[in-house]
């Protein structure tokens, strides 16, 4: 076993400093050692998408770095894009639009579209799905997943904020 | 009583906040102190004698707590891997398997020994470090050759390949049929193989408390009851110390029904070790040894007039069990009840089913299970015999449907189908698609040398299993009906507690529904809980074969309506009335003409716990019950997709899908809908580009990660137009079918027979799965050659 190397982080606005294996992967360093298991690992080829996050609001496929490379930078992950108790529009989105089923590619999904919006806010349906290849997804087949990025697309650009949460029943 | 506020509502899943934000509970996010990480030491041969195994080097990696073979856990484990009888009452072989291969390997990836650590690391670090000597053998790698005398045996105990071989109908019975032929129709089809692959791996995690000798395993499984009665026998365990606790799961698709060796020895090394124990598969060890799905070959003949009318049907499936037969795996021999499909067979249809193992990983269902296989079949050879008699594929379909007006229909093999309009959906179907204006812009496309195509795929199953006269027999004597199990609290809320278990179909969504109509209660007053095996009722029996709804909804249904019923006599006795002049509409119990005076459920639960209650009747509103459905649910509907071929490249561009489909009653659109979307993927997928391959010399997985292994990503699925139609069941009261299968089994043909559609002109005739750009740029090629060739 190699000697524990410290590691400095931000996530979602909190600093963390942990020591780390050189061979521990980012995904599980957010998983086991900070405990935010909203970041999925759902293969061991990069080739799922479950465990996009940001580092400095880029995508990243958090199996493909090592903890030790995220040192010094700031990340966010699924838990951290809800504010004020407000779901993200992404995140209202994928409800009302029932982007997802077993809920396991989700967030993945959510934090790739959440950087595709933010470098084109009104990208076309094409765009929505090449920018999205790099997520699968076994339950969906896809279709609510666009529908809900081009919901939170038009939500965004209108600048509306769906109240979060609405009474279970009431959102029909 | 009136219902239907919520029942048929748009509403949107309860189950999603937790799951968009990053609260999910799937297994690897259990955390118990101090658990131990198992790695699993695998056969890299798909057969071989082990010969030994050395653990030392394992054992003295510092943080490694122990390696077990076969011969350690012998003393704890015993019995053999659960095969159920399924649609094969009497097999010829069931191969014993135990959880760890004892002396010989039987296919790539079965587990040989198993490493404990202190992490994950350390467990893969110590897996690296057994060192196995295997000699290895002879494998059976092909199919087709596996029953030859002189093939290899899958196991070296074994005199030979054979699984089983049931004939339902011989030969025989249809030769008048075949004598009267104007037309006879043969093909080979081929359903390879698939990797269910759902986004969550399996996974097991696992503790022992010594103190009251209690076990508690928390996985990913479609089946917690199931995996409760398997796991507790084999420990030796009665039920009650084993507790299967299964939060969210990530997806199923039919791999996640039967229990897997690591469930096992994650929970006997949990006892042996006491210290909690978890195991995550990895993605490759996912596609290697998670169950596949379909791996069967078809020889059809199918006999009929020039005029299109229906004779009669030859079906043989060879399937391919793999090493071991899969628990359910022999279920996947529906797909010869079912091979008529939509149709009238006058003269009969003789089935035959042969399961042969192979040195693979066991088959056993995967989403549709028999069905898609079934409707792929038939709608291949309806395509096939619409071209060889020049008629149009629509109206080959419509002339041999079975009509509205004659249903219940009795099939060929005694199966009732219970409601079904097959024309009706197809009529909607061909609307949605212009089908005329298709085949005007198809002839135009022909004439410049464009490759247009359009395919029809009718499709009928048999789900909602089932009734328990058919399914105990099948299952070995566990009827499979389902239960639920309601509690209403003293301030009118209500907790239904069911033993279907979802992952990812929104029951507690669409149960509620079901729940607050029938008991008059608000949608969000009541709480749907699942996937405990310490709560609730006393058995579930599983999440597959689109039988949630119509079988475990129903239990919610009838289990409130004994709630209504006792509710009843207490509002009676609380208005001063007799019970029978008392009516229960919209949540509220009034004498009959006078609204104006009535109780809420609400307040009757308040007065079932008070000191005034009617002679007879106890305290509380409670009840448990299972709902033992009369006859399976038929649903059906007709999809059509349209494709251009690029004679360049063999690549297929996808232009339209259209979907009519027909589940009776729809409870939630908005889950039938998703349901169909990622169903109608997944067989696009089957159809386009997903194949489990292995290696033909040396039974090697050549498809073992996700780069080789085609999933679909979004780039490749187009949004399917969906439409319905509704023929309520008469099986229950809901009128509820089944939905959860149906894309699946639909979809493949529909994409196959748009491809062979578009290629006509150049004489392709058949297909087989997936229609890779490489397979068809090779049809088209030597199609261009004249030399005919047939894949």
């Amino acid at each position: 076993m190699a000697d524990k190397v410290p590691v400095s982080v931000t996530v979602n606005g909190t600093t963390y400093t942990r020591e780390v294996e050189p061979r521990d992967l980012l995904v599980y360093f957010l998983r086991e050692d900070l405990g935010l298991t909203g970041t999925h690992v759902g293969c061991d080829t990069s080739q799922c998408g479950a465990c996009t996050i940001l580092i400095d609001n880029r995508p990243v496929k958090s199996c493909t770095m090592f903890a030790v490379q995220a040192n010094g930078r700031q990340m966010t992950t699924i838990e951290g894009i809800a504010t004020d108790g407000k779901l993200a529009p992404l995140q209202d989105a994928f409800w009302n639009e029932h982007g997802l089923q077993c809920g396991f590619c989700t967030p993945g999904f959510i934090m790739m579209a959440t950087a595709l919006l933010e470098s084109n806010p009104s990208p076309t349906e094409a765009q929505i799905r090449k920018g999205l290849e790099g997520n699968l997804c076994r339950c969906t087949g896809y279709s609510n997943i666009v529908r809900a990025v081009q919901t939170a697309s038009a939500a965004l650009s209108a600048g509306v904020r769906e109240p979060v949460g609405a009474q279970a029943s009431g959102r029909a | 009583m009136a219902i239907s506020q919520m029942i048929g509502a748009r509403i949107h899943r309860r189950e999603d906040p937790h799951l968009i934000t990053g609260g999910g509970r799937f297994v690897e996010d259990q955390v118990r102190a101090g658990t131990l990480t198992m790695a699993v030491v695998r056969s890299p041969h798909p057969h071989a004698r082990i010969k030994s195994i050395n653990t030392r080097a394992a054992k003295a990696i510092s943080g490694v707590v122990a390696v077990f073979t076969a011969a350690d856990l012998k003393p704890v484990l015993s019995g053999t891997h659960p095969v159920a009888p399924a649609f094969v009452a009497e097999k010829h072989t069931v191969p014993e398997r135990f959880p760890l291969a004892d002396g010989e390997a039987c296919f790539q990836g079965e587990p040989v020994a198993i490493v404990l650590a202190e992490s994950r690391k350390l467990a893969v670090d110590g897996a690296e470090a057994v060192e196995v000597d295997y000699e290895p053998l002879p494998a059976v790698i092909d199919l087709m050759t596996a029953l030859e005398t002189n093939s290899p045996k899958a196991h070296t105990n074994l005199p030979d390949n054979l699984a089983w071989d049931l004939t339902y109908v011989p030969e025989d019975a249809v030769k008048d049929a075949f004598a009267q032929a104007e037309v006879v129709i043969k093909e080979r089809i081929v359903q390879q193989r698939l990797a269910p692959t759902p986004m969550e791996t399996r996974g097991v995690v696992a503790e022992y408390s010594t103190f009251d000798d209690q076990l508690t395993m928390w996985m990913g499984t479609q089946n917690p009851h199931l995996i409760r009665l398997w796991v507790s026998g084999s420990l030796g365990m009665p039920e009650t110390k084993v507790r299967v606790i299964s939060h969210d799961v990530g997806g199923g698709f039919g791999s996640k029904v039967c229990a897997y060796p690591e469930d096992y020895l994650v929970a006997a090394t949990a006892k042996m070790l006491k210290r909690p124990v978890r195991w995550t598969e990895t993605r490759t060890e996912s596609l290697q040894t998670t169950t596949h799905g379909r791996g069967q070959v078809f020889d059809l003949e199918l006999a009929a007039k020039r005029d299109g009318s229906l004779l009669a049907m030859k079906v043989t499936q060879y399937l391919d069990t793999g090493a071991y037969i899969g628990t359910f795996g022999a279920f996947q021999a529906c797909a010869c009840l079912l091979a008529g499909g939509a149709y009238k067979f006058p003269g009969g249809i003789a089935a035959r089913t042969v399961g042969i193992l192979t040195n693979r990983v066991p088959t056993d269902p995967y989403r549709g299970a028999g069905r898609p296989e079934a409707t792929h079949n038939i709608e291949r050879m309806m395509d096939r015999l619409a071209q060889e008699i020049g008629m149009d594929p629509a109206a080959v379909r419509q002339k041999n449907f079975i009509q509205p007006d004659e249903f219940p229909f009795t099939n060929n093999f005694g199966l009732t189908y219970d409601s079904g309009n097959y024309a009706g959906a197809m009529a909607k179907a061909l609307g949605h698609a212009k089908y005329d204006d298709f085949r005007q812009r198809q002839a135009e496309a022909r004439k410049a040398g464009r490759y247009l195509g359009i395919g029809i795929s009718s499709w009928i199953e048999i789900c909602g299993f089932g009734p328990s006269a058919a399914t105990a027999p099948a299952s070995g004597g566990l009827a499979l009906v389902e239960s639920a199990q309601i509690r209403l609290h003293p301030t009118g809320s209500a907790q239904v507690f069911v033993g279907s278990h979802a992952h990812g179909q929104g029951h507690e969504t669409t149960f509620a529904q079901i729940a607050a109509d029938t008991l008059g209660l608000p949608y969000d007053s009541i709480e749907i809980r699942h996937g405990d095996t310490a709560e609730g009722p006393g058995m579930g029996y599983g999440t597959y074969g689109s039988r949630s709804l119509a079988v475990g909804g129903m239990a919610v249904r009838t289990t409130a309506q004994q709630i209504v019923a006792k509710a009843q006599k207490i509002a009676a006795h609380m208005l001063e009335a007799s019970p029978d002049d008392v009516v229960f509409d919209q949540g509220r119990f009034h004498v009959k003409g006078n609204p104006g005076n009535a109780r809420t459920m609400g307040e009757v639960a308040f007065a079932s716990f008070g000191a005034s209650l009617p002679e007879g009747v106890g305290h509380g509103l409670e009840a448990t019950s299972y709902f033992d459905p009369p006859n399976f649910v038929w649903p059906f509907g007709t999809h059509i997709c349209t494709v251009e071929v690029d004679p360049q490249t063999g690549s297929v561009d996808l232009q339209q899908y259209v979907a009519v489909d027909d589940c009776g009653t729809v409870i939630n659109p908005l889950v039938v809908e998703g349901q169909l979307h990622g169903g109608i993927a997944q067989g696009i997928a089957q159809a386009l580009f997903e194949e489990v391959a292995y290696d033909p010399d040396t039974g090697q997985l050549l498809t073992g990660t996700l780069v080789d292994y085609l999933m679909p990503t979004a780039n490749e699925i187009r949004t399917p137009v969906l439409d319905n139609t509704v023929t309520p069941s008469p099986s229950n009261e809901l009128g509820v079918k089944g939905i959860g299968e149906a894309g699946t089994i639909a979809s493949s043909a529909a994409v196959i027979n748009a491809i062979v559609d578009a290629l006509q002109p150049l004489g392709i005739k058949h297909i087989d799965m997936p229609a890779s750009p490489d397979r068809l740029w090779k049809l088209i090629r030597d199609a261009h050659a004249g030399n005919g060739a047939h894949p």
